[in-house]
């Protein structure tokens, strides 16, 4: 099933006359991995910041069309775009996580900064804290290294373990949808190789949306990938079916290497 | 040849230019650390102006100073954060001009303009003018580091806390400002460190006592307007204490710069 649909999607960034996304139609499968790939500029990012509307800490953008997100509770879907208010963004938010291409730690504590999420969402109790902070950190592979010193500063992490608190602090709110901007691309092999083993195994929890430049990675990881250039869907499918036979000349030409 | 004689010519230029500013500045100091010292005695800490000490001038310069801080802090650091997170368009950038202009406002029409706003209806000098006067020397300089330290701080920590769920404002005030503290509190020190060595914001506002006093309504004892008065007697103690005063003056700047420094280069 579809945890999200894109009917007919458009965004305008403000001041720009032309869209960067034209009548975009995508689902998001449940509990499956999805890859944006496309050439730098095809707007697979400002895709991905739709989903949870990141986009909106900067006035004036535009959207049309449909972002449907399914509800669990209600078992309906709403679209996102009709969102407003602030604790309605608040809770898309924490429905939808997202992780940078930069690792983003707070300059606080490690503790504090899984913890960050789980205190905005009003949990103060100190034994419930801790728990759902091991939990996290263990969910994102990091807890053997950091448990002998959550109280050290974030700050002191390499590279890669902070992308893995990163996903850590998202996946604390115990989110629906993960969406990865290009999680890796600022990140040595091995720490590569850790992040991608660690999504693989988060898609039993949650729905994931990866925007890669890394062809590799979305074919290694992924279990459907769109293919978008110039701001337009050209071609969603199995990732297999996209890497092997393409249904698009174009799909085929960036696959293979030929321009992008 | 040719180019190799310019080059010359320029590099002498540049080194005689470094070594006659290096060296003005080191003959100030000079001077007055050498008049400076010989001046300094215990008596002069223990007692007040009118008997030959400086003790109430330096309790009052401070008192002063951290009641300017104690203003220019909080609303500095507000409108920092207002120009740099919330007002983003025209109206923002008019106003960061404006506090850039006030920044190199002349110390003396700063003066003279809370000369009008708080003594002279009043009727008499006071050392709330004075520390008010101080506190708008300080608010630019606290205003435009505030501003341009969250500058530093990238987007993306901004995005992250707003993915987490926060509110525009939570994150600020615990995220953005946490990852900026550094900065900003250097820009603070220094700032303090600019407005304590002040004199003319203060010659018609605080104007000076002889006295050790804490009623800030009334005349209020300042170190540098001292020093000024004090350069201007006749008598050889009153020059002797002034420089013994400018050279007291001139350790407390440094000594704040460096710990403005030091804070930046340990956490920086």
């Amino acid at each position: 099933m579809n945890m999200m649909e894109i009917k007919n999607f458009s965004f305008t960034y403000a001041k720009a006359s032309k869209p960067s996304l034209k009548n975009i139609n995508l689902p998001i499968k449940k509990n499956q991995i999805t890859a944006l790939i496309g050439p730098s500029g095809c707007g697979k990012s400002t895709l991905l910041r739709s989903l949870n509307r990141i986009h909106d800490l900067y006035p004036g953008n535009k959207y049309e069309g449909e972002i449907l997100l399914y509800n669990p509770q209600t078992n309906e879907y709403e679209n996102i775009l009709e969102l407003k208010k602030e604790n309605e963004f608040i809770n898309l938010r924490q429905r939808v996580g997202m992780i940078f291409q930069k690792p983003t730690p707070f300059p606080m504590s490690i503790f504090d900064n899984v913890a960050y999420g789980l205190r905005l969402n009003g949990i103060k109790n100190k034994s419930e804290l801790e728990t759902r902070v091991e939990e996290a950190l263990k969910g994102a592979a990091l807890w053997n290294e950091v448990k002998d010193r959550l109280k050290a500063s974030a700050m002191g992490l390499s590279g890669g373990q902070q992308q893995r608190l990163c996903i850590a602090r998202a996946v604390a709110l115990k989110p629906e949808i993960l969406l990865f901007d290009e999680p890796t691309s600022a990140l040595d092999p091995i720490s590569t190789g850790a992040i991608e083993q660690l999504v693989a195994e988060l898609k039993k929890d949650v729905t994931i949306a990866i925007v890669t430049h890394n062809m590799q990675q979305a074919s290694r990881l992924s279990d459907y990938t769109a293919f978008m250039y110039m701001g337009e869907l050209i071609e969603y499918n199995k990732t297999e079916k996209i890497f092997l036979n393409p249904d698009e000349k174009l799909t085929e030409d960036y696959i293979t290497g030929r321009f992008g | 040849m040719n180019r190799l004689i310019v080059n010359k010519i320029i590099i002498a230029l540049s080194v005689f230019s470094a070594l006659f500013g290096i060296g003005v500045l080191f003959w100030i100091l000079g001077t007055l650390t050498i008049k400076g010292i010989v001046s300094i005695n215990w008596h002069i800490f223990t007692h007040d102006l009118v008997e030959k000490g400086i003790r109430n001038l330096i309790i009052g310069q401070f008192i002063m100073g951290i009641l300017a801080s104690f203003i220019a802090i909080p609303v500095g650091v507000a409108a920092g954060i207002y120009l740099r997170e919330y007002n983003t368009n025209k109206f923002g950038e008019i106003l960061r001009n404006l506090s850039d202009v006030m920044m190199s406002a002349p110390s003396i029409v700063v003066g003279i303009f809370v000369y009008g706003l708080l003594v002279d209806p009043i009727g008499h000098y006071n050392g709330f003018a004075g520390a008010i006067a101080l506190a708008i020397m300080m608010l630019p300089i606290v205003i435009s580091t505030t501003d341009s330290m969250l500058s530093l701080v990238p987007k993306e920590l901004r995005e992250a806390g707003i993915a987490l769920g926060g509110s525009k404002h939570k994150i600020i005030l615990q995220i953005v400002l946490r990852a900026a503290k550094v900065g900003i509190t250097t820009g603070i020190l220094l700032a303090f460190a600019r407005i304590i060595g002040e004199t003319a914001p203060l010659l018609f506002t605080s104007a000076n006592n002889q006295y050790l006093t804490f009623d800030l309504t009334h005349q209020f004892p300042s170190l540098t307007v001292s020093i000024y008065n004090l350069a201007n007697y006749p008598d050889e103690a009153s020059i002797n204490l002034a420089w013994a005063a400018s050279f007291i003056l001139t350790i407390v700047v440094l000594i704040i710069n460096l710990l403005g420094r030091y804070i930046t280069r340990n956490k920086g």
